[in-house]
């Protein structure tokens, strides 16, 4: 154990977090969302956003990188994430619409015990990754190194890259969007409203099946554009890339307390810090260990995760 | 919805049977459990592996474990995403305790049993305050934290694992070879019929009552005085117990171990043999886990599409059947019988 490495580079691994928490929060996010409105477990939405990182690499191949070229220049590398990120987006989201459509809209209307829409997307899950295996050939696909990742500038011993900027940036400016979008628009009065009583909100004329495609296809967006500052920051895929990112933005929402969003927000910055920090003092293998040990006692003070379930009371 | 009331039928006659065509009927399902690997059928046989070994693991392996699972899941409600722990604590109480004592293999069940339950209690007391969803995290990140203990621990072998694990000695003249799985397979059917014998027990008794009330709803079982906490806390730790009794046979057929042997998806696998056969019913379960195990390896000829098709199967049995296969029998109303 070695605690001066956490003072010496405090702020790199303090921008470090602050990146993996912000790609984690974007998947979390969409956890955190579809358990708002429908109570359960998401369980495929790893797999949203494998299919987002598997867009995004495939659109860049279309446009012909290889990964051997030179970094692009700023202006040309800000149109095509902005291409390959929407395109992410759009296929995660329509791929989370399908999922909710063929995993889960049936079973809702029959009223099934929340463990089988659990099992059913257990199904789904399988089924996408070894799809996803086939297509990709079952082997890492490598990103190709878009941006230069020269540090821009020193702080404090951290080294500030454009990647780096970028994911935190552009993860600000979508979680400004988002807050917009929940707290300014029919759409998020909706599935405040569906969060809140379902029952209620069927009275009060609230299309219940379209909110909820709403949310799935809300969800799927988010975790496409984390897919695609995924790319950016780690270069590579594969078919089950989703299950760890997958675990760490579950527990990040459960930490935060699932079924509220800012909560999901603060939990993966919260958790992404920690892994980071725990990370250089414990070393890398022991990260998930100390995760899951805080996650415990975090939830044993407060059972409903640091922040509650602002949404809806917690169901019993 | 057309539905299959087989379950429904069987259960009539069961009924209306007498108590002698019971135990005729259940001493005839036992042999001819027992019997399964002489059948030489090509229906059932399994195209690229060896039938004997898929009967062993995974079939009555799986089946095992979602007996041990049932008891939490399907009877007292509990979302445990981590059973696979309680799996690998046995195996690795048999594979340790095996090479540093003289021990054989049906002295340390005892042990591998014990520290599974032992393990529950750890897990248990303060997880089991909580409810649902967090309650599955907890148990998900229990059954990680395992993993990634032994992974990391150098003492008990790391990520290579352990090897060299010896098997039983013999017992009633069977010979434990590493060649023929039918003695691992009668095995872990003795020790599942005891298991299954011992659930059912207990699920007409008291405990049983109490899990049934807790599943259904938690707050009004503890205002009817139900010690929820501790009845929770038994189902998890006899859940774990049968999790440890797999471990160790699991251990001692396959001789060595490795923390990748139990990674989480397992415990989803036995959790969908539970959820798909049909909570808190112990026949459905083992339809469930039977089949779960089976199908993959029927698959075979698919060769990589196997797992999608698989996964495909889980999303529209699950869909046609919410309930699972073989749901279990809700009590009905005192009097509502004509």
């Amino acid at each position: 154990m070695d605690f001066s490495i956490l003072v010496s580079d405090f702020w790199a691994l303090t921008i470090d977090g602050l990146v993996v928490g912000a790609i984690i929060a974007l998947v979390s996010l969409g956890y955190t969302l579809v358990y708002g409105v429908l109570r359960l477990i998401n369980f495929a939405h790893s797999e949203i956003f494998m299919i987002g990182t598997m867009t995004c690499y495939w659109v860049v191949q279309r446009f012909g990188f290889t990964g051997y070229e030179d970094p692009l220049p700023l202006w040309k590398f800000a149109g095509l994430f902005l291409l390959f990120g929407f395109a992410a987006a759009v296929v995660s989201g329509v791929a989370a619409v399908i999922l909710e459509i063929v995993a889960y809209r049936r079973l809702r209307v029959l009223g099934a015990s929340r463990l089988s829409s659990l099992i059913s997307a257990i199904g789904a899950s399988f089924f996408l990754v070894e799809v996803f295996q086939k297509i990709s050939g079952a082997k890492n696909l490598d990103f190709p190194r878009l941006i230069s990742k020269d540090t821009l500038f020193e702080f404090q011993n951290a080294y500030i890259t454009q990647d780096k900027l970028l994911v935190i940036v552009g993860a600000a400016v979508i979680f400004y969007i988002l807050n917009r979008v929940i707290h300014h628009t029919k759409l998020g009065l909706g599935i405040r409203a569906v969060s809140q009583d379902e029952r209620a909100s069927i009275l009060m004329g609230v299309n219940v099946n379209r909110i909820i495609s709403y949310t799935f296809l809300l969800g799927g967006v988010l975790a496409g554009f984390g897919s695609a500052f995924y790319m950016v920051f780690y270069e590579t895929t594969k078919a089950n890339v989703g299950f760890l990112i997958g675990i760490s933005a579950f527990t990040a929402a459960v930490l935060g307390g699932i079924g509220n969003v800012k909560g999901a927000l603060y939990g993966s910055f919260a958790l992404g810090l920690f892994q980071q920090y725990t990370s250089a003092v414990l070393g890398y293998n022991w990260k998930d260990v100390v995760t899951f040990v805080i996650l415990v006692f975090v939830l044993l003070v407060k059972p409903t995760g640091l922040f509650g379930e602002a949404l809806q009371k917690a169901r019993v | 919805m057309a539905k299959l009331n087989l379950r429904d039928k069987f259960g009539d006659w069961w009924d209306g049977a007498s108590p002698f065509s019971r135990t005729v009927f259940r001493i005839l399902a036992v042999l001819a459990a027992y019997a399964i690997p002489f059948l030489k059928n090509p229906i059932i046989d399994t195209p690229e592996t060896s039938f004997n070994s898929v009967l062993f693991y995974p079939l009555v392996m799986f089946s095992l474990m979602a007996v041990g699972l049932n008891v939490v899941v399907g009877k007292s409600g509990i979302l445990d995403l981590g059973y696979v722990a309680f799996f690998a604590i046995g195996a690795y109480t048999h594979a340790i305790l095996s090479a540093h004592t003289g021990l054989n293999f049906w002295e340390i069940i005892p042990f591998a049993m014990g520290f599974a339950m032992f393990a529950g209690v750890i897990l248990g007391l303060p997880a089991l305050r909580l409810r649902g969803d967090y309650l599955a995290i907890i148990t998900l990140g229990f059954g990680e934290i395992v993993r990634i203990i032994a992974v990391n621990t150098e003492a008990i072998g790391g990520a290579a694992g352990l090897t060299d694990i010896p098997g039983p000695s013999s017992v009633f003249g069977i010979e434990f070879t590493v060649m023929d799985p039918r003695p691992y397979y009668w095995l872990t059917l003795t020790a599942m019929l005891f298991v299954i014998w011992g659930v059912l027990r207990l699920s007409h008794r008291k405990p049983g009552r109490a899990w049934e009330a807790i599943r259904e709803d938690e707050d009004v079982a503890e205002f009817m005085g139900v010690s929820t906490l501790k009845y929770k806390l038994w189902a998890f730790i006899i859940g774990g117990a049968v999790g440890g009794l797999a471990g160790a046979i699991f251990a001692s057929n396959i001789r060595s171990i490795q923390p990748e042997l139990f990674t989480l998806n397992l415990s989803i696998m036995i959790l969908a043999c539970v959820v798909l056969g049909g909570m808190g019913n112990i026949w459905g379960v083992i339809l469930g886990a039977v089949l779960l195990g089976y199908i993959p390896e029927k698959l075979r000829f698919l060769s990589d599409y196997r797992i999608i098709f698989f996964g495909l199967l889980m999303v529209v049995m699950m869909n046609i059947r919410p309930n699972g296969l073989l749901p279990r029998k809700k009590r009905e109303v005192v009097g509502d019988k004509s």
